[in-house]
């Protein structure tokens, strides 16, 4: 037992199937109020000035560590920092741990910034929304890595806080080549209270949205790779034994809670027939997760896994 | 002086007739930047909405073979549909 707040079944299912988790409010305001202090100041606008130079030298004087890729994440942040500080709460280290197992390495991180029209009319750039995107490359892999976003103030539509597509994380497709796809059913756009985390699963189709605020929007994100295989690291004690399968097509009602019904429930964007390999691929992700290679859902497996041999 | 104005539209499956679960706008004319993420609901129910609404079909994914081994991978939107409308601007 590592005495952290885990993942329950449930939520963990939930984070196979959509590739997220949103802890809203968690982190205290004295940190979120640490980092901004740490983070300090973008110069204010000024006509002909390139954004790129206001927000270069933001990133240079923040008092943020250059880290390099591939140390212990327990490392990467001196004592008493502020991310030191929010990794070390309990609710965010039992997140960590449920999702990439005990000491994972630190991948990369960056301070997101938009910025409101002001900086873009001063710069003379257009105010646009980033492309949808996947990060890194091409990504075979059935282990992940997982990203933390980290709003340490609070976000509002209008700010155009990061914009997701849950479900999309088991696509294998090559970082901006989505890009052309403007608007999918089922995004979500973060609306938060200061502190809020949003644990990404590193597959999952994201993009900043355009500020239209009158401020500057804030997001630290931080990637880590798990360093031993992810299974069995949430809350197994709450993983009901599935002594069968449940019915399917032909139900008389709604069906229980449970880690099937979070599986098996399509997003709005899902196309008829890839949308049935999504839950193949779910219950491919949870045989990893469980450490059970016999698991299925609603019968994907198990059909395509009879082969009728004699 | 006439400009393109597409509209490209994901569907649910390979019929022109089916739900819309994706969608994206770039105007030629200039009067309106379209952007990702800018809104949540979908122009058009179906491909076949936007053909009434005067949208003209000028490309359609075709539908490929799957690669041996590959049967159950997912990757990009499959159904993709890209339309046109020719708007007279003023010069």
């Amino acid at each position: 037992m590592t005495g952290l707040p885990l993942l329950s079944a449930h939520q963990m299912a939930s984070f196979a199937a959509r590739g997220f988790l949103r802890l809203d409010a968690v982190v205290p305001d004295d940190v979120n109020r640490q980092f901004l202090d740490e983070v300090g100041q973008v110069a204010a606008p000024e006509p002909g000035r390139k954004l790129r130079a206001a927000y270069g030298r933001m990133l240079a004087e923040a008092d943020i560590p250059e880290t390099p890729a591939g140390v212990p994440l327990a490392r990467a942040y001196a004592q008493g920092s502020a991310l030191a500080r929010m990794l070390e709460l309990p609710v965010v280290a039992g997140a960590i741990r449920s999702l990439v197992g005990d000491n994972p390495l630190f991948d990369h991180h960056f301070l997101h910034v938009t910025f409101p029209p002001a900086y873009h009319e001063a710069s003379g750039g257009e105010n646009v929304s980033q492309h949808t995107h996947q990060d890194s490359t091409i990504d075979p892999r059935r282990a992940f890595d997982v990203q933390i976003m980290y709003y340490p103030h609070a976000v509002t539509l209008e700010m155009g806080g990061t914009r997701f597509i849950p479900g999309t994380h088991l696509r294998k497709v090559s970082e901006a080549a989505l890009a052309r796809y403007q608007n999918i059913r089922g995004q979500q756009h973060m609306v938060c209270e200061a502190g809020t985390l949003l644990f990404l699963h590193s597959g999952v189709w994201h993009g900043g949205g355009v500020n239209r605020s009158d401020r500057t929007r804030t997001m630290f994100k931080i990637r880590m790779n798990p360093r031993e295989p992810q299974v069995r690291k949430f809350d197994v004690a709450t993983l009901e034994p599935q002594d069968r399968q449940r019915p399917i097509f032909y139900l008389k009602g709604p069906q229980p809670p449970s880690v099937e019904q979070i599986l098996m429930t399509p997003e709005p964007w899902f196309e008829d027939d890839t949308g049935r390999l999504e839950m193949v691929n779910r219950v491919k992700l949870w045989r990893y997760l469980t450490g059970d290679d016999s698991y299925d859902a609603d019968y994907w497996l198990t059909r395509l896994e009879n082969l009728a041999a004699a | 002086m006439r400009r393109q104005s597409v509209l490209v539209l994901y569907l649910s499956n390979s019929a022109l007739d089916s739900a819309v679960v994706g969608w994206s706008r770039y105007d030629g004319t200039g009067r309106e930047r379209h952007m990702a993420g800018d809104s949540e609901e979908p122009p058009y129910r179906t491909g076949l909405d936007a053909l009434k609404d005067g949208w003209r079909l000028f490309q359609a994914s075709q539908l490929n073979p799957h690669i041996p081994g590959a049967e159950f991978d997912v990757s990009y939107l499959k159904y993709e549909f890209w339309f046109e409308q020719l708007e007279e601007i003023v010069p």
